[in-house]
């Protein structure tokens, strides 16, 4: 009799269990989230693993549109243009069942702003937050700064009672040489919650079945298990014999394979990531070219340059058609793209030479090009293909690919004439591009410029575009900085990135132009 | 003895403090910490401050000093990447590491012996042929590609075995083992292969031309006419001759084969201290790599102080010189 009740319990529990929907996705892709302390890293698989632990006021969806996460409306303050206003959601709990307020949206961003936070530098025109009541924050800014909501998409919140509770309150100090109790562990308020983390192996997240989205998102999965797997043939192997169910990053050369096996398959969409070649315009004489002066300083050779490069054959060939060719360095979502000016320059030889010819180079001319070689999607690969291309119209290129961390040192010491860059914008607006790639380098601005270009008329609208809240002038100022650079050609725009997620086939999920999975959102096929 | 002694360990310390001296020039070539750590809004002033921070800005000599200062401690400070201790971290990817240099040392070692003494007493037999010939690929082939040709084999063709990782792990105390659970052994076999074969093909050829060699000399042949049988005249006069060499050999593979099981490691996505430390290059998270580096330079520092004690003991030879000096 008793074994009876038991098995019959047993198969009740069963049941109840497949319907709750407890479906399990295990989850790969090239590297592990650095930590789970939200401020300590401004690092793309970091974001990606916290953003399924915490909330953030304002996070782009799949479709990298703005929602609302935690902050149900924002707006600036009618009384002050200087402050935005935040209205925060109410009934939201944090895993350990700490209620969510004002205060604790106060206490993140001022965390995230604590000179060991490395989010700091999104947040540095914010003068002061404070909160208005429990459920309203007000942000003042020393500007009046339109793209602040834009900054704030990978700005978790945290519980301040926690943080106090574990001595938290500031993100990890390096020189401190002590791992805080935020490193491995995290109180989020997002859809899942942590079970356990062995870093660089294995995380495991189970739903939170309190979330305040639970009925408003598909939430189907019960248990996420996320263990990267650094080799790329590895973690398609894994895929292809069933190990893994979601493979965030899949290797441009196994696309087609992926494609092909049964069972499994690909998603693909745009990054917010371009590809392109800078040049140093700016100085006298290159330190690697066989000139006396430097030739990259006159319009004419950048054209032919231009002219040159093949931005089609590139995508056929090296690319095997993933990625789309690029005429500008923003990617399509991004505030200011303008699909004429991204249309590619047609090759055209023979009025490359004779620019060439005209610059006083026609013999052409010799320079070193510095490529990473594990960086982005086929960069090696790229760059000798650019090699070729250029020696058709007479400059000798000689290539040296190296590893990430040492060509993005060298550049950073101005070390290089001729160099590839990729670039993403983070706030999908124009404003970031400019400064960051377009402003003359020094102070705070133009700290990823190393072309040496200067423009005047650039710095000032790119000045303007960080404070104008008129949406109609900000444009017009974006249209017109655009069209300065464009015919400017500072740099050689090459392709904007394409990302491939492949997945077991019975997966409705789509890819996320930030490559930040929200899984969330994510269904199984009946 | 004593005097021998001291002598091999102010070797073994020199030997560290020249290792601890080129991994360290060699970490101003593999690019900027900072700029890893600091995603690319940061400002120059904040990098430099950092750079401050972690006293990367002091003279090379002051930092080497303070590196080796605290290396002697055990301390490595904090990984930059990871923002954990340094020695926390090896500790607990060693016993992954440990037990995957063990257990395919063992394979290397059983193999090894068996296929050579198989070879040398059936010498020109087809299947002798074949395992010499099929040996040639574990010398001649890159692990990793070894590796990768395993796991599409037998992970994804035949979904016989794991392709990544170790399995469920059970802790004692503060080791973790793979050794306990069904999956923890499965895990373990294509890494353990890969990782041994090339030290089972030395072993193999190594057994198999000392096995020859022994064959021919008059003792065996004496044993023969005494009428003693094959089995008795081959693994009981001829194997213990022929072993000498190969344990010498086998104790120094077996530093080799923790410091090789990087690429193994990596390719298997196995949580040892070898692909912690490619992780580390990766990001240039200095503390990580000297630390490793250390580890395994005092891996064969040990090992050869080892076996030169052994020598010692062993061979009287030694013993006369030294106390003749």
């Amino acid at each position: 009799m008793l074994r009876k009740t038991l098995l019959a319990t047993a198969v009740a529990t069963a049941m109840l269990a497949t319907t709750a929907n407890a479906e399990t996705l295990r989850w790969t892709r090239s590297a592990d989230g650095l930590t789970l302390d939200p401020h300590s890293q401004n690092e793309g698989p970091t974001h990606a693993l916290n953003h399924q632990i915490f909330d953030v006021l304002i996070y782009q969806d799949m479709d990298v549109e703005y929602q609302p996460g935690l902050a149900t409306d924002w707006y600036v303050s009618e009384d002050d243009p200087h402050v935005w206003v935040f209205e925060i959601r109410e009934g939201v709990t944090f895993h350990e069942g700490q209620a969510l307020t004002a205060d604790d949206v106060v206490f993140s961003l001022n965390r995230a702003r604590h000179e060991n936070s490395d989010m700091r530098g999104l947040l540095t025109s914010i003068k002061e937050v404070r909160a208005a009541d429990d459920y309203r924050v007000h942000v003042e800014t020393h500007d009046p700064n339109p793209l602040l909501p834009n900054n704030l998409t990978n700005l978790f919140i945290m519980s301040r009672e926690w943080a106090e509770e574990h001595g938290v309150e500031a993100p990890q100090d390096y020189a401190a040489g002590e791992e805080t109790h935020a490193v491995r562990n995290a109180n989020g308020s997002g859809p899942f919650r942590v079970q356990s983390r062995e870093p660089d192996v294995r995380t495991v997240l189970v739903r939170n079945d309190d979330y305040w989205g639970i009925d408003h998102y598909p939430m189907e999965i019960s248990e996420l298990i996320y263990t990267p797997i650094e080799s790329a043939a590895t973690r398609v192997a894994a895929l292809l014999s069933g190990e893994v169910d979601f493979l965030q990053e899949a290797p441009v050369q196994d696309i087609e394979r992926l494609a092909e096996a049964d069972g499994i398959r690909n998603e693909q969409g745009a990054e917010n990531r371009t590809i392109f070649l800078g040049m140093d315009l700016g100085s006298a004489e290159l330190r690697s070219a066989d000139t006396d002066d430097n030739p990259f300083a006159d319009r004419r050779v950048r054209e032919a340059i231009n002219l040159a490069v093949d931005q089609t054959t590139i995508q056929r060939a090296v690319m095997r058609g993933n990625s789309q060719p690029a005429g500008m360095i923003a990617p399509p979502f991004v505030n200011g793209y303008s699909e004429e000016m991204d249309e590619v320059i047609p090759t055209d030889l023979e009025r490359a030479n004779e620019l060439m010819a005209e610059a006083g180079y026609g013999d052409g001319f010799r320079v070193t090009l510095n490529c990473p070689n594990d960086r982005y999607v086929n960069d090696e690969q790229i760059c000798q293909a650019v090699v070729s291309m250029l020696a058709r119209i007479g400059i000798t290129v000689d290539l040296v690919a190296q590893t990430r961390s040492v060509h993005f040192a060298e550049l950073a010491r101005e070390e290089y004439d001729f160099y590839m860059l990729g670039w993403g914008v983070p706030t999908m607006d124009s404003e970031y591009i400019f400064n960051y790639l377009y402003h003359t380098k020094g102070g705070d601005r133009g700290s990823w410029n190393f072309t040496g270009y200067s423009d005047e008329r650039v710095d000032e609208l790119t000045l303007e575009m960080g404070s104008e809240t008129d949406e109609e002038a900000r444009n017009a100022m974006i249209a017109e900085a655009w069209e300065i650079v464009h015919d400017d050609i500072v740099y050689i725009p090459l392709h904007h990135q394409m990302l491939t997620w492949s997945m077991r086939d019975d997966i409705d999920f789509q890819v996320q132009s930030e490559n930040t999975p929200h899984f969330k959102y994510l269904k199984f096929k009946d | 003895m004593l005097a021998f002694l001291i002598q091999r360990v102010l070797q073994a310390i020199f030997v560290m403090l020249v290792v601890a001296l080129i991994a360290f020039s060699l970490f101003h070539y593999v690019g900027d910490p900072v700029l890893n750590m600091l995603g690319q809004e940061a400002s120059e002033a904040d990098r430099a401050e950092l750079r401050a921070q972690l006293g990367l800005d002091r003279p090379v000599v002051v930092q080497f000093w303070q590196f080796v200062a605290n290396a002697a401690r055990f301390e490595f400070g904090i990984s930059y990447r990871s923002a954990r201790p340094v020695t926390e971290l090896i500790a607990e990817r060693l016993p992954a590491t440990l037990e995957l240099a063990v257990i395919s040392a063992i394979f290397a070692v059983v193999m090894g012996i068996v296929l050579g003494i198989y070879t040398a007493i059936r010498r020109g037999s087809w299947l002798s042929n074949v395992i010499m010939t099929v040996s040639l690929i574990g010398v001649s082939l890159p692990t990793f590609l070894i590796g990768v040709l395993l796991i599409y084999l037998f992970a994804v063709e035949l979904g016989w075995l794991p392709a990544f990782g170790r399995g469920e792990v059970v802790e004692l105390g503060w080791w973790n083992t793979g050794l306990l659970t069904a999956s923890g052994l499965r895990s373990l076999i294509l890494p353990a292969i890969t990782l041994g074969l090339f030290q089972l093909t030395l072993i193999m050829r190594l057994v198999r031309a000392e096995m020859l060699e022994v064959l021919r000399t008059d003792y065996i042949k004496f044993a023969r006419a005494r009428g003693l049988s094959r089995r008795v005249v081959n693994l009981r006069h001829a194997l213990k001759n022929t072993l000498i060499p190969v344990i010498t050999i086998i104790g120094l593979q077996l530093g080799t084969i923790i410091a090789f099981a990087i690429i193994t490691e990596t390719v298997f996505q196995w949580p040892g201290v070898g692909a912690l430390f490619i992780t580390a290059v990766r990001f240039v998270d200095i503390p990580v790599m000297a630390a490793y580096l250390m580890m395994i330079a005092l891996v064969f520092v040990v090992i050869n102080l080892v076996v030169d004690l052994l020598y010692y003991a062993v061979d009287p030879r030694l013993r006369v010189q030294g106390g003749a000096r």
